[in-house]
């Protein structure tokens, strides 16, 4: 008899297109791995709703569970409730910041009329570099949607910031 | 072990062995894939699909005429805004049009609606289409659409449609950003020099005939209750914050009256300006020149 090795812990092991050192467990972005009368199902959720990375995660997912012999794989996707930064774990944190990106602090929490910023963020986010406290924000948008574009005041280093949302 | 380029995007994002490479070729054929698209017990699904196409088309024409300032903007890093803007309003296009086609019981699929119909077809305000002007007049408008666009999908996150509250409830987190970079600019150009001051004021002035369209009454959405937001609910949101940004940009509200539509009729019962035509040309002809290809 062959043993298979528990479907989450494979689909665990699948990484982030844009954010390789990241798996989609780490990023948050899995969100459940059950077996439906024989189907192993996967429930995957969008960071950003035009995440052009999507499809490549399901492909990948499919493939990797594929090959550890699971025949009947499906792939679903949730929009709710939607991704929250803060969903990424405590290891995606450390990787990120390994791979000179800072991680990011609590999402905010909106109830109400969403309020407008006029300003840059009051935000204290460390340079991933030197851990220096002083860094500024160059834009919101970045490379890919779900980061912004800092600048270090201290060792003058650009780096990217996963958003809080 | 799979070695990963972090240097080469591409190769990152694809295998050697893979056929289908990232962003051509890849079934991006159905952004809703797994999601339940049942309709709600007694709503009619040619309306639902109406108002879909109607939330659909203004983030996809929108969406284009964001991504028209692609290697035009005036600095690096609003080039990728405005390019990561744009793709926030793809992707809830992309799910909107999905959601459209099936509600409708048609399954057409997001290409059909967007490469297939005629401009009458279309049911996006007229603000949406308009040509990107001088960068104050792109970022006037980027300033009321998303501030419209923000209080309709806050208050759709209620909706009793489960899918169309979903994707209001991720939108709602994108055109936050959305809204403070077009509010940012605003006070950066309208408190700047006496020059783009001027401009900014023009910008705002050239846009605003086309507001109060956004607020009017649709026999759609009225047979939608519960589903679909009363756009006039949200003026006084609108002119709330559209206040505190002219305030702090030392800028007027605008007083330009509206501009009529035709009969009563404007964007979203598919009467258009004659811009839209020039638009859909440039976003369909390649999909219609090659009906049969794959994207």
């Amino acid at each position: 008899m062959v043993t298979l090795t528990d479907p989450r812990a494979v689909a665990e092991t699948v990484t982030d297109p844009e954010l390789p050192m990241l798996t989609l467990a780490d990023l948050g972005v899995l969100r459940e791995v059950s077996d439906v009368e024989g189907t192993v199902v996967v429930t995957i959720t969008p960071t950003y709703t035009g995440c052009p990375a999507m499809d490549t995660m399901r492909d990948d997912l499919v493939r990797a569970l594929q090959q550890a012999g699971y025949r009947d794989v499906e792939v679903r996707t949730v929009l709710h409730p939607p991704w929250s930064s803060d969903w990424i774990t405590d290891a995606g944190r450390r990787k990120l910041a390994e791979a000179g990106i800072a991680p990011p602090g609590p999402a905010p929490r909106a109830s109400g009329p969403i309020p407008l910023t006029l300003g840059a963020p009051v935000r204290v986010v460390r340079c991933p570099h030197c851990g220096a406290a002083e860094t500024e924000e160059l834009s919101r948008f970045s490379a890919t949607a779900c980061k912004s574009l800092r600048r270090c005041r201290v060792c003058a280093e650009p780096f990217e910031h996963v958003k809080e949302i | 072990m799979v070695a990963v380029s972090f240097d080469n995007a591409y190769e990152a994002v694809s295998e050697a062995n893979d056929e289908a490479r990232w962003a051509f070729g890849t079934g991006f054929e159905d952004p809703l894939a797994g999601v339940d698209t049942s309709l709600p017990s007694g709503v009619d699904g040619d309306d639902l699909a109406t108002y879909c196409l109607m939330l659909g088309d203004d983030a996809l024409v929108m969406s284009h005429r964001l991504q028209q300032w692609c290697t035009n903007a005036p600095e690096l890093e609003d080039e990728v805004a405005l390019a990561n803007i744009g793709l926030d309003l793809l992707g809830q296009a992309r799910l909107l049009l999905t959601r459209a086609g099936k509600a409708d019981g048609s399954e057409r699929s997001e290409d059909a609606l967007a490469f297939f119909r005629d401009e009458q077809d279309f049911r996006n305000v007229r603000l949406a289409e308009l040509p990107n002007g001088d960068f104050a007049f792109s970022m006037a408008r980027l300033l009321v659409f998303a501030t419209w666009r923000l209080a309709l999908l806050q208050r759709l996150t209620d909706s009793r449609d489960p899918v169309l509250a979903a994707i209001a409830a991720k939108g709602v987190k994108e055109v936050t950003y959305h809204r403070d970079y077009a509010a940012q600019w605003t006070v950066r150009l309208g408190d700047g020099t006496e020059h783009s001051q001027q401009r900014m004021q023009a910008g705002l002035d050239a846009v605003w005939p086309f507001v109060g369209e956004l607020f009017e009454p649709h026999p759609v959405i009225a047979r939608l209750p519960a589903i679909a937001v009363d756009p006039g609910m949200l003026r006084e949101e609108f002119d709330g914050v559209l206040t505190q940004v002219c305030s702090a940009a030392t800028l007027s509200m605008p007083g330009t009256p509206p501009i009529a539509g035709v009969a009563g009729r404007t964007g979203c019962d598919g009467v258009h300006t004659e811009e839209m035509g020039f638009l859909l040309a440039e976003l369909q002809s390649l999909a219609r020149a090659h009906p049969e290809a794959t994207w």
